[in-house]
């Protein structure tokens, strides 16, 4: 008896996650797909106006769509040459005595929460950029740069993380193969190991995509949050996830909503990232 | 021992890619030196007494309340996910039959749970916690937003902590004339105790760091929640805290302060989960 009651408590808790997830999924769409309905889909995802105090409202969100990919572009050409290569330093290139530590700095690195990292970012790169950019490019220091030289550091150790693990689950003879046809050290890593490593660090990178597209507090502190179409990498943006933090303070009736709409597209990114990186994994281990 | 085999010969190309790696590590570990050494010695100056007093006003912005706040958060949160997430993990490796469709799907949710950011939790449990159960701007609303937040991970490690003791172990007990939840309870949970701490602490990390899933469930009020009907009162935690004096910007020495206490937290949740972690491998 006592058996059967605790099996159908252990399955209860087991469908949780479900439910927690159905949950989200009606909440956000319930409350932003009419709200995109009243705006109008194509207003609302290609329109350039955001306006959402106006007399007459508008509430166009593609400037913070480009907002988004583009810091999120920007934190990948910083983080993934950084993290890949760090990752092979960990692998193959790190003294035995040293790697203990510096794996424990790399969760460190994870550890450390986004307003600690907003606020150097703030304090540090903010005026740095502004010290060395405002006389040429009229640089304030908040500025797609500065976002992206900070969730550049702030993916770090996801990419370095799931990289060194692929680079360490291809097979040893790959490497010994390639050295004893002559290769050097070097050549052996990124001719053979690497390229074998290839979709895992891929996964790694999708990742951290994932991570930079979702990071909110960080961004705001660092991206000026200008809802304009930016003209070039020195001059502030507004990402998606920083339209819902800035304006729902005071927002209200359709603005509201609209917000939480604008969740919903950053849900479906999300979404859209998980479902790769979840293929992407299954075809790695299909082929190890 | 394996012998390590390694190439001593040189090419230019070699030696730019040799150099570049350095680099590439040089300036990983350098910039997290850098911001730790940065924000403690220009926090640490600030780090007075007053800062700890038991109000926040505006001539003094204590961060005590915060701080208060901060572990209630985290006790309620663990107190909703921790049980959750170890019967999830129980049932998916224990019970469940291999393969089946339910696995599946939950594994799949959890998996979709954990890529969530933090503002669609944010936007979830305002929605959810303090507008339709009508919980309004509380501990509670923050607590069970982060809870379902912290749940994948808790399932996680809970699993592999699991999954890692040995099949032995459940076949000695059951031929001891143990049943299966007696098995469960007394042969394979307290095997698996280490595996499932680091998680949790590692769970406590991310609610001590976390901000955007809270600002608009729990609220900014930094004052300490007391009373009968201290899970309704609207709480700001410490990193809210931060967030709050940064952006005001009146404050930046005291958020600086309030950086140095984060770090030092961060600091010893990661010891204490590696310290988990290791005494796994003494186990085995």
């Amino acid at each position: 008896m006592k058996e059967k009651i605790m099996h159908g408590v252990f399955a209860l808790a087991a469908l949780t996650s479900i439910f927690a997830v159905v949950l989200i999924c009606v909440f956000l769409f319930a409350s932003g797909v009419p709200a995109m309905q009243e705006v109008g889909f194509l207003k609302f995802l290609g329109g350039t106006s955001w306006k959402p105090t106006a007399s007459n409202p508008e509430f166009g969100i593609f400037p913070m769509i480009i907002g988004s990919i583009y810091v999120t572009a920007g934190s990948i050409i910083i983080g993934v040459p950084i993290g890949v290569l760090t990752a092979v330093f960990m692998a193959f290139y790190c003294p035995k005595k040293l790697y203990r530590p510096l794996k424990s700095a790399t969760e460190l690195l994870a550890g450390i929460p986004s307003v600690v990292y907003g606020f150097f970012g703030l304090v540090v790169i903010v005026p740095f950029l502004r010290e060395l950019f405002s006389k040429n490019y009229g640089c304030k220091g908040q500025s797609i740069l500065a976002a992206s030289i900070l969730l550049g550091l702030m993916i770090l150790p996801t990419i370095i993380g799931v990289s060194e693990s692929a680079l360490r689950a291809v097979p040893k003879s790959y490497y010994e193969g390639a050295t004893a046809l002559g290769a050097t050290h070097e050549e052996a890593i990124f001719r053979t190991v690497l390229p074998a490593a290839k979709s895992g660090v891929l996964a790694g990178v999708i990742l951290g995509i994932g991570r930079a597209i979702g990071e909110t507090m960080a961004v705001i502190m660092v991206a000026g949050n200008q809802p304009r179409v930016p003209e070039s990498i020195f001059q502030g943006v507004r990402t998606l996830t920083g339209n819902i933090v800035m304006d729902m303070a005071y927002a209200e009736g359709l603005h509201r909503e609209v917000l939480i709409a604008t969740g919903v597209v950053l849900f479906v990114f999300i979404l859209i990232i998980n479902i790769s990186f979840s293929i992407l994994k299954r075809r790695d281990s299909n082929a190890g | 021992m394996q012998v390590e085999i390694k190439s001593k010969r040189k090419r230019p190309l070699s030696i730019i890619l040799k150099i570049l790696v350095a680099v590439a590590a040089l300036i990983t570990f350098a910039a997290l030196i850098f911001l730790i050494v940065y924000i403690l010695v220009n926090g640490i100056p600030y780090l007075k007494p007053s800062l700890f007093a038991l109000e926040y006003n505006s001539e003094n912005v204590s961060m005590f309340p915060a701080l208060i706040n901060t572990l209630l958060m985290t006790l309620i949160a663990l107190i909703i996910a921790v049980p959750l997430g170890v019967f999830t993990a129980i049932y998916l490796v224990e019970y469940a039959k291999k393969g089946s469709k339910l696995v599946e799907v939950i594994r799949m949710t959890a998996e979709t749970l954990s890529g969530i950011p933090s503002i669609v939790y944010g936007l979830f449990g305002m929605l959810f916690f303090v507008q339709r159960l009508q919980m309004g701007l509380s501990l509670i609303s923050g607590a069970l937003t982060v809870a379902i937040m912290i749940l994948p991970l808790v399932i996680r490690t809970t699993e592999e902590a699991l999954i890692s003791v040995p099949q032995m172990y459940r076949e000695a007990s059951f031929g001891l004339g143990a049943g299966k939840l007696r098995t469960v309870f007394r042969a394979v949970l307290p095997s698996a105790v280490p595996g499932i701490l680091a998680g949790v602490i590692l769970a406590i990390g991310r609610i001590v760091g976390e901000t955007a899933a809270l600002i608009y469930t729990a609220g900014t009020v930094a004052e300490i929640a007391v009373g009968s009907d201290f899970l309704l009162d609207s709480t700001r935690t410490l990193a809210v805290h931060m967030y709050i004096l940064s952006s005001e910007g009146f404050h930046t020495g005291e958020a600086y302060a309030t950086g140095v206490v984060l770090l030092i937290m961060v600091f010893v949740i990661n010891a204490l989960s590696n310290i988990a972690a290791k005494k796994i491998g003494v186990n085995k």
